[in-house]
C-alpha cells in the first residue's frame, strides 16, 4: 500500500521555510473558506441533508478534530488508553456554563478556567490511575467518565439531569459577532484553536516531553531504566490532553448555549477514540483526516446518521485488523546517515526485485 | 446515611445482595478466565451477557408463546421452559464469545500486534454488538414475561427467600463449582492453566494454543450466558446497554478478588453484590453505579493484586 504519510513528509522536508509557510497559510485559508463551500454549485455536494452545513462544520466536525487532537496526545503520543476523555470535555463545558451564568466573565475570560479545571481533573485522575498498567487504565478512565456524568445528573445545583441553559456566547471579536446566525465565525474560532493545538503538539513532540512520551509508548520499562520520569510525563500528557478537551468543552457550551449531561456519555469518548485510531494514532494529520471523515460522513449520508456508533465500532475493528496503524500512519523516526539511507534504499529495492521474481516463478 | 433502614432491612438486603453477587460471580468468571489466558480485558463480555438476556427473552416469547398477560407456568412445563431458556442463553453467549475471539482477537494475536490494538479491537466489537441490538430494538427496553411465579420458599419474621433468588444462588454456586472443578481437575483445564502461566512454554509442551484460547472463551461465554438467564429470571427486563453496568461491576468483582484467579472472582463477586445492595440503601440508589467505580479505583490503588493478595494469586485460574 502506498504510504501517503511518508510521501507527504518527504515533500514537506524537501521544502525551504518560505515554501512551508506559504503552504501552511494556503491550507489554513482553504480551511477557513470551507463554510462557504456549500453555496456554490461546484462544491455544494458537501452540503449536509439534515442539519445546516455550516453548523455541522463547527459541531461535530471542528469539535471532533479538536478533541481527537487532544486525545491523540494521550493515546497516540504516549500510548495510554483513555476511555473517559469525555469527562474533560464535560468539565470544560460545565465550567463555562456555571461561570457564564453566575458571573460576568465572558467566554474568553472563562476559557483559562475551563482548561485549568480540566487539567486539574486530569492530574487528580492521573496521579492514581497512571500508576496502573494499560488495560486497567482503560477501565479506570472509563469509570471516571461515568462518575463525572452521574455526578452531574445527581447534583441539582448544576442543573441535574436538566442541564444549564442561557450560557453566554463569546463577545464580538474584530467586528465578528458570535451568535446563532454565524456558525462560520465559530468555525473560524475552532480552526484557530486547532492550529494552535497542532502547533503546540508539533513543538512538544520534538522536544523533551515528546521524546519521553515516545519512549513510554514504545516500552515503559525501558523508559524507566533510561531515567525518564515516566509518571511525571504521563501526567503531563494526560493533563495537556485534558486541557484541550476542556477548551473544546468551553467552546461547545457557548456555541450550543446549553449543556446537559446526556451530551457527555461514554459514546462520545468512543467516538473520539475511533477518530484517533481510524486516522492513525500518533500522527496529527492522520487524526485530523480520521476525525473529519468520521464526523462528517454520518452527517452527509443519511443512512449512517442512524447507525453512527455502529459505523464507528466497525471502523475500530476493521482498522485494527486490516491496517492497525490507521489511514495515515505515524512516521517512523529514523536517524540515518546518507550512506545508511542509500544502503537501506538499495536493500529495499533488492527485496522488491526478489519478491517480483519469486512471484513470477510461482506463476510459471 | 440511612443506617436505620439497613438495620431493619438487613436480611432482605443480604438475600438481594447474594442473588446479585452470584450473577456478578458468573459474569466475572468470563472476564477472569480470558484475562488469565490472554492478559487482556475482554471488553465484549458485557455484550455477550446482553445477548444472553435477549436470547432468554426471545425463547420464552417466541418459542413458548409467553406474553406479558400470560400466567406463569407450573410443573414439568415450567422446568422445560426454564431449561430451554437457560440453554438458549448459554449457547448464544458461548457462540458469540467464540466468534468475538475469532474476529477481534485471533488475527491480531497471530500478527503479534500490541495490547492497545487488541483492546481497541475488543472495544469496537463491543460497540458493534450493542449498537446492532440498539438499532434492532429501537432502544426500547424489552420486558420478559414472567415464566416462573415468584413465590417465597420460606418466610421467617417477614424475611423471605424468593424462588428466583434461591435458584440464582443455588445454581450459581453449582455452576461456579463445576467450572472450578473443570479448570483444576480435567486435562483441558490443566491446559488452560498452563497457557495462563506461560504461553511460550505451554506451546513447547504441545498444547494447541488456539484451541485452548477458544475453549476459554467458550467456557467464559457459557457461564456468562447462565448469568444472563438468571438476571432475566430475577429482574425480568433487558435493554441494549444492560451489559454496561453489569460488565463494569463484574470486572470490578474480578479485580477485587485478584483478576486471573477463579476463586478470587467468587469472593469478589459476592462482596461486590452485597456492597452494592447495602450502599444503595445507605447513599441512595442514584449513587449505586458510583459505588462500583469507587471500589474499583480503591482496589486498583491499594491492592492491585486483589483482596486475596499473593497467596491466592499463585493459583492462577
Amino acid at each position: 500500500m502506498i504510504n501517503l504519510r511518508d510521501a507527504g513528509a518527504e515533500l514537506w522536508e524537501g521544502w525551504n521555510r518560505p515554501k512551508r509557510v506559504a503552504f501552511a497559510i494556503l491550507a489554513i485559508l482553504a480551511a477557513m473558506l470551507l463554510p462557504y463551500a456549500g453555496r456554490y454549485s461546484l462544491t455544494n455536494f458537501l452540503n449536509t441533508p439534515i442539519s445546516s452545513y455550516q453548523a455541522v462544520l463547527v459541531y461535530p466536525v471542528g469539535m471532533y478534530i479538536l478533541m481527537a487532537l487532544g486525545l491523540n496526545i494521550v493515546v497516540g503520543k504516549s500510548g495510554l488508553l483513555d476511555l473517559g476523555y469525555v469527562a474533560f470535555f464535560a468539565i470544560g463545558a460545565y465550567t463555562a456554563a456555571v461561570l457564564g451564568t453566575h458571573t460576568h466573565l465572558n467566554i474568553w475570560e472563562i476559557m483559562p478556567f475551563g482548561m485549568g479545571a480540566a487539567m486539574i481533573a486530569g492530574v487528580i485522575l492521573g496521579l492514581p490511575a497512571l500508576r496502573l498498567r494499560g488495560d486497567y487504565l482503560a477501565i479506570v478512565t472509563l469509570g471516571f467518565g461515568e462518575i463525572v456524568r452521574i455526578f452531574i445528573i445527581n447534583t441539582p445545583s448544576i442543573g441535574g439531569p436538566n442541564g444549564i441553559a442561557g450560557i453566554p456566547q463569546p463577545p464580538t471579536f474584530l467586528g465578528q459577532a458570535f451568535d446563532i446566525e454565524h456558525p462560520d465565525h465559530f468555525f473560524w474560532l475552532v480552526v484557530v484553536m486547532i492550529c494552535v493545538v497542532i502547533w503546540m503538539v508539533r513543538r512538544l513532540s520534538i522536544r523533551r516531553p515528546g521524546r519521553a512520551w515516545e519512549a513510554i509508548r514504545q516500552d515503559e520499562d525501558v523508559a524507566v531504566l533510561m531515567g525518564v520520569p515516566t509518571l511525571r510525563y504521563k501526567i503531563w500528557s494526560f493533563s495537556i490532553g485534558a486541557a484541550v478537551g476542556g477548551a473544546a468543552g468551553v467552546i461547545f457550551a457557548s456555541q450550543q448555549m446549553f449543556v446537559a449531561p446526556q451530551s457527555f456519555n461514554y459514546n462520545v469518548s468512543v467516538l473520539i477514540l475511533s477518530c484517533v485510531v481510524f486516522g492513525g494514532m500518533g500522527n496529527i494529520w492522520g487524526v485530523v483526516l480520521g476525525a473529519s471523515i468520521l464526523s462528517y460522513l454520518p452527517e452527509r449520508i443519511r443512512f449512517i446518521s442512524n447507525a453512527r456508533e455502529l459505523v464507528f465500532g466497525l471502523a475500530l475493528v476493521l482498522m485494527m485488523n486490516v491496517r492497525p496503524e490507521g489511514l495515515l500512519p505515524r512516521k517512523k523516526r529514523e536517524h540515518l546517515s546518507e550512506e545508511e539511507r542509500a544502503a537501506l534504499k538499495a536493500t529495499r529495492a533488492a527485496m522488491k526485485a526478489s519478491k517480483k521474481s519469486e512471484s513470477k516463478e510461482a506463476k510459471n | 446515611m440511612n443506617f436505620a433502614v439497613v438495620g431493619s432491612q438487613f436480611f432482605p438486603l443480604l438475600i438481594n445482595g447474594l442473588a446479585l453477587g452470584f450473577i456478578y460471580v458468573l459474569v466475572s468468571v468470563g472476564y477472569t478466565m480470558v484475562y488469565g489466558v490472554l492478559r487482556l480485558i475482554n471488553f465484549a463480555n458485557s455484550e455477550i451477557f446482553m445477548l444472553g438476556t435477549f436470547a432468554t427473552s426471545i425463547v420464552s416469547t417466541t418459542v413458548f408463546k409467553f406474553n406479558i398477560d400470560s400466567h406463569p407456568s407450573h410443573g414439568m412445563k415450567l422446568l422445560l421452559v426454564l431449561l430451554c431458556c437457560l440453554l438458549a442463553s448459554m449457547v448464544t453467549s458461548a457462540v458469540v464469545a467464540v466468534l468475538v475471539e475469532l474476529i477481534a482477537y485471533r488475527r491480531l494475536r497471530t500478527k503479534g500486534a500490541n495490547r492497545l490494538g487488541s483492546l481497541i479491537s475488543a472495544i469496537g466489537t463491543s460497540i458493534v454488538l450493542s449498537e446492532g441490538v440498539r438499532i434492532l430494538t429501537h432502544s426500547i427496553p424489552v420486558a420478559s414475561p414472567r415464566v416462573l411465579s415468584k413465590f417465597y420458599v420460606f418466610k421467617i419474621h417477614g424475611v423471605g427467600l424468593r424462588i428466583d433468588q434461591m435458584l440464582t444462588i443455588v445454581f450459581g454456586f453449582i455452576l461456579f463449582f463445576a467450572v472450578d472443578r473443570f479448570v483444576t481437575k480435567t486435562r483441558l483445564g490443566k491446559a488452560i492453566r498452563a497457557v495462563s502461566m506461560s504461553e511460550e512454554n505451554s506451546r513447547l509442551m504441545g498444547i494447541n494454543l488456539n484451541r485452548v484460547i477458544s475453549l476459554t472463551f467458550l467456557i467464559g461465554g457459557l457461564v456468562t450466558g447462565a448469568a444472563a438467564f438468571m438476571y432475566m429470571t430475577v429482574y425480568e427486563q433487558t435493554v441494549f446497554n444492560v451489559g454496561f453496568n453489569i460488565g463494569i461491576a463484574a470486572f470490578t468483582a474480578a479485580v477485587l478478588g485478584g483478576i486471573g484467579n477463579l476463586r478470587g472472582a467468587f469472593y469478589g463477586g459476592l462482596a461486590l453484590g452485597l456492597a452494592e445492595e447495602f450502599f444503595s440503601v445507605l447513599l441512595g440508589s442514584q449513587w449505586k453505579e458510583i459505588t462500583v467505580f469507587v471500589v474499583l479505583v480503591l482496589v486498583l490503588l491499594l491492592r492491585p493484586n486483589g483482596l486475596f493478595g499473593e497467596a491466592v494469586q499463585q493459583t492462577r485460574v
